[in-house]
């Protein structure tokens, strides 16, 4: 009875002629989940692949500012430490300099230092000639009167006339003496 | 059907019978509550999935992801273009979750029936939103008659040939596509229910009516459990063809060329 109830049914139904409440309730089936995907789930998987290529963009971004700041730190060592040898080099060349000033100085100075030296030497030994030859002639006039007055026997006690006497000796002897001696 | 076996009468091979039970209740059937079910399963997955993305992904998240990459990337994209495809994600999406969860349905133990098979449901998604979407965005950036040129005239034909050319496209373009969209899920799933059908009952039939036939039976049922793994194969390929094509429609409504 259930079989032939079946049988009879399918006989009449036609499976490609489609039922009209199957399309409406398909019709609205589908609908509402298309309606529940596009306001929920599409929305959330795009924030989602956005926020995604916003953090690898970002993390790429971080890194190459990274690298610039890293390459920037590096040309200002690079200069910095070019200045400092070209700084180096310029007070090398500034003490060199400074010291062959110096030692020039130290030379003229010393020069300075030696005439100055030798031109009171020459002074001294000038003056001490002088004196020298002063007590000299003193006492080389008493010794001649002397041996005069005991050769002549007659004692030349007169001072102005003894004086005069040797002095004119003298003065003949450095006559004939200078032209010598220069 | 069973009673019918026990008394040893006759194999009756199943048949169109077979695909409209009686209702459940009132004129609620079986494919309806099946319809209902599969969208609730549908919306729970993505709803749960996506309540709380994170842009590392954990398991599951990551498997609700391939699925509308799959949706999104390898249909839509593909086919679209990359310039117009984002406001298609959640249509080629929908459909393609929505034939494949009704198809699977098919397989699925005490279920076992692919909703598709009855052509109402694909006909109303291919007829009803597929065909309207895709005329509508196509004279929405054609304009009307140069839609229609751009549909029904191919470019690079010979004028001689538009005469026969142009009905041909229109026909098809016009009338043909959308019922060969549905058709062509609804004979597959039909089919093969009605294979899985027949190797099964063929089998009991084969094991409970005595005899020498016992030793047959498992032949069939091993046919029974090949053609399921087959059959899983063409519910997921039926239902990426259709979203496949819903989308190549529309990738060619919007295509400045063909």
């Amino acid at each position: 009875m259930y079989d032939t109830l079946i049988l009879a049914a399918g006989d009449e139904v036609n499976p490609v002629i489609p039922h009209t409440s199957e399309i409406i309730l398909g019709l609205v089936a589908f609908l509402l989940l298309f309606f529940v995907i596009k306001k929920f789930v599409s929305p959330r998987f795009e924030a989602l692949y956005a926020e995604r290529t916003a953090k690898i963009e970002g993390g790429i971004e971080k890194a190459e500012q990274a690298q610039a700041d890293a390459q920037r730190t590096l040309e200002q060592y690079k200069e910095q430490l070019a200045e400092a040898r070209a700084e180096a080099a310029r007070i090398r060349d500034d003490a060199r300099a400074e010291g062959l000033q110096i030692v020039e100085e130290m030379r003229e100075q010393a020069q300075a230092e030696s005439a100055r030296i030798i031109a009171q030497g020459q002074h001294q030994l000038d003056a001490q000639r002088a004196q020298i030859v002063a007590e000299l002639r003193a006492d080389l006039g008493r010794t001649a009167v002397e041996l005069a007055s005991k050769v002549v026997g007659e004692s030349l006690e007169d001072e102005s006339r003894r004086r005069g006497t040797v002095d004119r000796f003298l003065n003949e002897l450095d006559a004939v003496a200078a032209p010598a001696g220069k | 059907m069973t009673k019918l076996l026990a008394s040893g009468s006759e194999f009756v091979a199943p048949g169109v019978k077979d695909f409209f039970l009686p209702p459940i209740f009132g004129s609620v059937t079986k494919p309806m509550v099946l319809l209902v079910l599969s969208i609730l399963i549908i919306g729970a997955f993505f709803i749960a999935a996506t309540r709380n993305l994170k842009v590392v992904p954990g398991k599951f998240q990551f498997a609700a992801e391939s699925l509308y990459d799959f949706g999104r990337n390898n249909i839509a994209r593909e086919q679209i273009g990359a310039k117009d495809f984002k406001p298609f994600i959640p249509l080629i999406l929908t459909i393609f979750t929505f034939i494949l969860v009704n198809n699977l349905f098919g397989l699925i133990p005490i279920i076992q029936f692919p909703t598709m098979s009855h052509i109402g449901f694909p006909l109303a998604v291919s007829l009803l939103v597929v065909y309207p979407v895709y005329h509508f965005v196509g004279f929405k950036r054609h304009g009307f008659v140069g839609y229609l040129k751009h549909q029904t005239v191919p470019p690079g034909a010979p004028w001689f040939v538009l005469p026969l050319l142009i009905p041909i496209e229109f026909f098809q373009k016009f009338i043909l596509n959308p019922l060969t969209l549905a058709i062509r899920v609804f004979a597959a799933m039909f089919a093969g229910h009605l294979l899985l059908l027949v190797f099964t009952l063929a089998g009991e039939f084969l094991l409970l009516n005595g005899g020498l036939t016992v030793i047959v039976a498992p032949v069939s049922f091993a046919f029974a459990i090949a053609l399921t793994f087959l059959e899983a194969l063409i519910m997921c390929l039926q239902a990426y063809i259709f979203a496949l094509l819903s989308a190549s429609y529309i990738g060619m409504a919007l295509a400045e060329e063909h």
